[in-house]
């Protein structure tokens, strides 16, 4: 039960990574991407979890109470947001590549040179 | 609590299968939005308010929202060529 | 090699990654134990020396503000990178546009569409800025509250025609406050070495903790990274709205 994040992420990326090769149009590729990505998150919210502890925000609750890590909530806040633009941007080039060779499938945009 | 971590990441896992199953990219875009919308939920059961705001907003809005535009101007310019 | 050749060896090459991440699995400590000295130091000090409340917002702006900058700069960057591929090209004539496909009956906008979002816009754009604002009292920050304030002006996209969506969000006041809020955090930075401090020194008084204006330096840049966040977003969906417009015959 304990392994359970950490076999979620590892299943995520292999399973995004199987989308990447065997994905017959471009913009299915981006997605699938973006699910490698997700399984980051997956494993860093593993590794800073700590067992019947609160949200790192001591609003409300007294200082010394046991929270869980905010380094590592701290890198996932921006990744998600970076994560986004980062897809648009791909997205971007996928539309570029259409305009030029009329197709979006990675197995006919390898048959054309330059 | 255990038992919802439990759940929620099988779900997670289940969600991220789905959306690489789907082929079509119009039916992925409203998977993908399911499946940020799953995030988000994780990331509060894991008690990451912070990051469960932005995962919400961006995940389930604007990255379909994203996919469906540019999807829109592929099928514009395959009809542009096609004439 | 064909698809089929290339199936074979990914799940070849699948399972032995599969025995990398089992590998690695067994040194991590167990899962609900975090072995992590920084966590503790941060939970720690969040309170009684920095006066912010937010462990996350003081990690992202204060302990560790520099690579917050770099993160933010990805963000403009890949803006850039939209803007420029999507530029309309020579040999594609601006017209009269309409975002609609040609011969295509599209119904005109219901009024209960166009109430509910009037209402909604007003709403969005406080409770974005609010999440902006009180980043360092409560979960929240720049990049949260951007990406609602970003929301907003979609809403006007919903409830009325495009020209007046482009209207509303002008592009060169949107550019504006962008480059506002990325030049503005290597301003502050900048700012604190003229004053005799290190690039990003705190050297602001630190407040109450609990206020608005606790954490010294923390809500100018919350603001500056809000308003990054939230330019940066609207223009990829002005780019990406524009590149859609059917051109009149």
């Amino acid at each position: 039960m304990s392994y359970l994040p950490y076999a979620v992420a590892a299943w995520l990326f292999l399973i995004g990574l199987y989308g990447v090769i065997s994905s017959r149009n471009l913009v299915h590729l981006i997605i699938c991407v973006g699910v490698i990505q997700s399984s980051s998150y997956v494993l860093l919210l593993a590794v800073g979890y700590r067992t019947g502890a609160a949200a790192p925000v001591f609003v409300d609750i007294p200082v010394g109470t046991r929270a869980v890590d905010p380094v590592v909530q701290a890198l996932m806040l921006t990744d998600v947001v970076v994560e986004v633009t980062v897809v648009a941007l791909l997205l971007a080039l996928a539309i570029q590549v259409h305009k030029r060779h009329g197709t979006l499938n990675p197995d006919e945009l390898r048959k054309l040179k330059g | 609590m255990i038992v919802l971590q439990a759940l929620i990441l099988m779900f997670v896992a289940a969600a991220g299968t789905a959306v690489v199953f789907t082929r079509d990219p119009t039916s992925q875009a409203i998977v993908v939005s399911f499946y940020g919308l799953l995030l988000g939920i994780m990331f509060f059961v894991f008690q990451a308010p912070d990051v469960a705001l932005s995962q919400i907003v961006v995940g389930a809005i604007a990255l379909p929202l994203m996919i469906m535009l540019a999807l829109a101007r592929v099928k514009k310019q395959s009809r542009k060529a096609q004439k | 090699m064909t698809r089929r050749i290339r199936q074979r060896f990914f799940l070849i090459s699948a399972a032995a990654l599969a025995l990398c991440f089992v590998w690695g699995y067994a040194d991590l400590p167990p899962f609900g134990h975090v072995s992590s000295s920084y966590a503790n130091i941060v939970n720690a000090i969040s309170v009684p020396q920095r006066h912010i409340t937010d462990a996350v917002t003081a990690v992202n702006f204060d302990v560790r503000g520099f690579d917050t900058l770099g993160e933010e700069f990805i963000l403009f960057t890949s803006v850039l990178g939209v803007i420029l591929l999507m530029r309309r090209t020579k040999d594609e004539p601006a017209g009269d546009h309409e975002d609609k496909a040609p011969g295509r009956k599209v119904p005109p906008v219901s009024d209960a569409v166009r109430v509910t979002t009037l209402l909604l816009m007003a709403p969005t754009i406080l409770f974005g800025w609010y999440i902006v604002v009180h980043g360092q009292v409560t979960p929240g920050g720049g990049f949260q509250g951007g990406v609602i304030l970003s929301s907003a002006p979609l809403l006007l996209y919903l409830c009325g025609s495009y020209p007046k969506f482009r209207g509303a969000a002008a592009p060169r006041l949107i550019e504006i406050a962008e480059a506002l809020g990325a030049a503005g955090y290597i301003l502050i930075g900048g700012a604190c070495v003229a004053l005799g401090g290190l690039f990003l020194e705190n050297l602001l008084p630190l407040g109450t903790t609990g206020t608005l204006t606790s954490g010294g330096m923390v809500p100018f840049i919350n603001l500056g990274v809000g308003l990054e966040v939230s330019g940066g977003f609207t223009l990829i969906l002005l780019v990406y709205l524009e590149e859609l417009m059917e051109e009149k015959e």
